[in-house]
């Protein structure tokens, strides 16, 4: 991850994101999405448990969170980060945990299990019934079936007859407006049924109509949490809170809200900005690549203007608050966004859509049936009995299980693959799009400088620099670090000089790896220029840094051109560098230097053309326009606004996981259309008989359980195929280009 | 006939039992963490929980 680069949980931090549990201690919950076995949970709660101070250590392997208790005492809270890093995870703070269990799936779950219970035995009694029982018998399991169907009703059946009364008492129907209807006729009609002692009655369709829909609605429901947790877990790009230095002196830790303009504040090197400010006092580089696009850190002076949200990379820097956290860059990016929203709430959701075709035609069925009965024979209780069977055998069970069925397929295959979905809409809309937007830094490169090797370079040269760059964390200096040799030299002293570089002595020698200007002492200064080695002022060694693409963006790029996709590059980082990387990839539309308000323009003028746009960014500048496409993506990299605005989030790092979503979404689009297309079918034969009369309560159990049995059945089918866009042909041509698309599905 | 007025009491009872050790389970946080418990079988240090 890019920006985790120096990142780190503080004392205060940590403090601050805890809370009381009582007798002296607190507990703290951390986010770690690096777990992922047995042996790192034992690994983790072991460490974390044999720390002072801690009480209990416990890991969540399915929320991938750690909760840790801890006593309070005078040396603060225990080294948690420090610790988890060690051994070789990242750690986050969770938002404070008032929000530890899901009410929603709680309830849907006990729904399930209610309903679950009910239609089990109901249909027990029923199969008596079917086999035989008559008389005293049968009304006896009739009762009893009644006895058990009216509580379920009441408790399981609330989900739907709440949101259908919400739908129909804003003048819309929903899904759940035909089931809800159709269940409570089906159990008025068998009541009165039982009371009068006749043959028939529907109470295990009722039921088990109920069981096979909240399947469905909770399969739905633990989609969407589980990415939410999964995204909600990573690194949060605002501060908790910042060291705010008062007039007098004293030091305080407040938390980011509270932060008023005018206010002095501390910023250590490897934190970042909590509202926007100007530098006071202090030099070092500032890394604004997840804030703003660009992709070379900035070095800092005092009466330098700093954005929140960016990362204080080298020095600690003592600044003066010019807006508080509600007026910062960070808040402004979050109106951009409320002002963009729209752009998708004009999508209708497939099932509703489906719905509205749907209910009236089976309501009217309903109707003509009973009133065509009623004309026939005059028989009231024939012809009410008739409308329930037709309502029932028409419910949309088989419809309630088409989407949410293959969506949570799709979703645990798209999970499988690293890819976050939000929601079962966001798969639909990515299934229609034409054109797809990509951000610059940190999407379509990984955000994170590499050495460039294409000049010459003296391999000793390069050791020492290797050598002495392992001392900091400014990107260029971890870049070089990575470079693996390391000299064989021991250095007396090796200081950090924040803005400037790095200076290392050896005895009188000197060696400086930095800024050109700082590590030639002025001598010499127009010999080269960026990053430099120099021993005692004398230029040895250029670096040149390139921000590297990430992995797998060619073949994903090539790929998605070949599926006849428009593809467009906008970025907020220089044109220049936008240039050479749009031509590294092929992408002909290319712009740099764009303010977020001009990316979201961008998107909205697309969208208001026609096109399905798809976005793909991470920075925070990004945030308005994904909220503004269509449908949008972004890395796990990205800020937390961007991932909060986005429809889908990938943890893996490479790009390949576009593409591969687009897949996916198109395999469940089509699956969905097969499920409806079956449905359709199923209700065209079922119709008629259920109008003709020839609908006993065991024909109407069999289809429905025959029909969500077959449902269920296809979406598990589901295998994304290679994508395939608007214009085929154009993928012909771009096939030589990456044949087998299919390796990753 | 008559083996129904007990046998019926019984199977809707067993069927009640395991309706309510399921809400049992769930509200006591078994579900809490389902991926983790089938990995904590295979580390063998024997912890109170």
């Amino acid at each position: 991850m890019a920006s985790a680069a120096g990142y780190r949980l503080s004392a205060d931090e940590i403090r601050l994101a805890s809370r009381a549990i009582g007798t002296g201690s607190r507990q703290t919950d951390l986010s770690v999405p690096g777990i992922h076995c047995g042996n790192c949970i034992r690994r983790i709660e072991q460490a974390l448990g044999a720390l002072p101070g801690v009480e209990r250590a416990r890991v969540n392997l399915s929320t991938r969170r750690v909760a840790v208790d801890w006593r309070e005492s005078e040396e603060g809270p225990p080294p948690l980060g420090e610790t988890l890093s060690e051994l070789g995870f990242e750690a986050f703070l969770h938002e404070p945990p008032q929000d530890g269990k899901d009410p929603e799936l709680a309830r849907l779950i006990r729904a399930l299990a209610v309903a679950g219970f009910a239609s089990m035995n109901v249909m027990g009694l029923s199969v008596s019934v079917w086999s035989g029982a008559t008389g005293d018998t049968r009304d006896l399991f009739h009762w009893l079936s009644a006895a058990i169907a009216l509580p379920a009703l009441a408790y399981s059946g609330r989900v739907f007859f709440q949101s259908a009364s919400r739908a129909l008492r804003h003048g819309r129907t929903n899904m759940d407006v035909p089931i809800s209807i159709g269940v409570l006729l089906a159990f008025g009609m068998s009541l009165y049924d039982t009371i009068h002692s006749q043959p028939h009655a529907y109470f295990d369709a009722a039921v088990s109509l109920l069981f096979f829909l909240l399947i469905g609605r909770t399969l739905d429901h633990l989609m969407r949490e589980r990415a939410r947790t999964a995204v909600k877990g990573l690194e949060r790009l605002a501060a908790y809170g910042a060291t705010v230095i008062a007039p007098d002196g004293t030091r305080t830790y407040m938390p980011t809200a509270e932060i008023a303009p005018g206010m002095m504040i501390l910023v250590p090197a490897g934190e970042r900005v909590p509202v926007d400010a100007v530098v006071l006092d202090g030099r070092s580089d500032i890394d604004a690549s997840l804030a703003t696009g660009e992709s070379a850190p900035e070095a800092v002076a005092p009466g330098g203007p700093l954005r929140a949200g960016t990362l204080n990379l080298t020095g600690p820097l003592k600044v003066k608050a010019i807006a508080a956290a509600k007026d910062s860059f960070l808040a402004e990016m979050i109106r951009l966004m409320e002002v963009a929203e729209g752009g998708r709430s004009h999508y209708r959701r497939l099932a509703d859509r489906a719905a509205q075709l749907y209910t009236p035609v089976v309501h009217s069925a309903a109707f003509l049936g009973f009133l065509g009965w009623m004309l026939a024979t005059g028989d009231l209780h024939r012809a009410v009995t008739i409308a329930v069977a037709v309502l029932i055998i028409t419910c949309p069970c088989a419809l309630g299980l088409a989407v949410p069925m293959v969506q949570t397929v799709a979703a645990r295959r798209l999970y499988e693959h690293g890819i976050m979905v939000k929601d079962g809409s966001a798969m639909e809309r990515l299934a229609e799009i034409d054109t797809i937007i990509f951000d610059k830094t940190g999407t379509l490169t990984s955000g994170r400088p590499v050495l460039r090797r294409d000049a010459p370079m003296d391999k000793a040269h390069l050791a020492i620099a290797t050598t002495i760059a392992a001392n900091s964390i400014h990107p260029y200096a971890r870049a070089l670090a990575q470079t693996g040799q390391r000299a064989d030299l021991a250095f007396d002293s090796i200081v950090e000089l924040a803005g400037q570089g790095l200076e290392a002595r050896v005895g009188p020698d000197s060696w400086r790896l930095g800024r050109s200007e700082w590590a030639l002492e002025g001598k010499n200064a127009s010999q080269a220029s960026g990053t430099v080695l120099a021993h005692n002022g004398q230029l040895m060694q250029t670096f040149a840094f390139a921000d590297e693409l990430r992995a797998g963006a060619t073949g994903a790029v090539a790929d998605l051109r070949a599926g006849g996709f428009a593809l467009e590059i906008l970025s907020g980082d220089t044109s220049g560098i936008v240039a050479s990387v749009a031509s590294d990839l092929g992408i002909e539309h290319a712009r740099g230097g764009l303010l977020p308000a001009e990316k979201t323009a961008h998107v909205a003028e697309l969208g208001r053309m026609g096109r399905k746009v798809l976005m793909v960014g991470d920075g925070l500048n990004d945030a308005p326009a994904l909220t503004a496409a269509h449908v949008s993506i972004a890395p796990g990299s990205a800020a937390d606004v961007g991932r909060q605005a986005a429809d889908f989030v990938f943890l893996r790092p490479d790009l390949e996981a576009v593409p591969f979503a687009i897949r996916t979404s198109r395999a469940a689009g089509r699956l969905i259309r097969q499920n409806f297309a079956f449905a359709a079918l199923y209700n065209a034969v079922a119709l008629p008989l259920a109008i003709a009369g020839f609908v006993t309560p065991l024909i109407a159990a069999l289809a429905m359980s025959g029909s969500s049995i077959l449902v269920i059945g296809n979406a598990l089918r589901l295998q994304p195929r290679p994508v395939e866009g608007p214009g085929r042909q154009r993928r012909m041509q771009g096939q030589a280009l990456r044949p087998p698309t299919e390796s990753i599905a | 006939m008559n083996v129904l007025w007990y046998l019926i009491p019984i199977s809707l009872g067993l069927g009640a039992l395991g309706l309510a050790l399921f809400f049992w389970a769930l509200r006591s946080g078994q579900y809490e963490d389902v991926a983790g418990a089938a990995e904590r079988i295979l580390s063998d240090e024997d912890r109170p929980l």
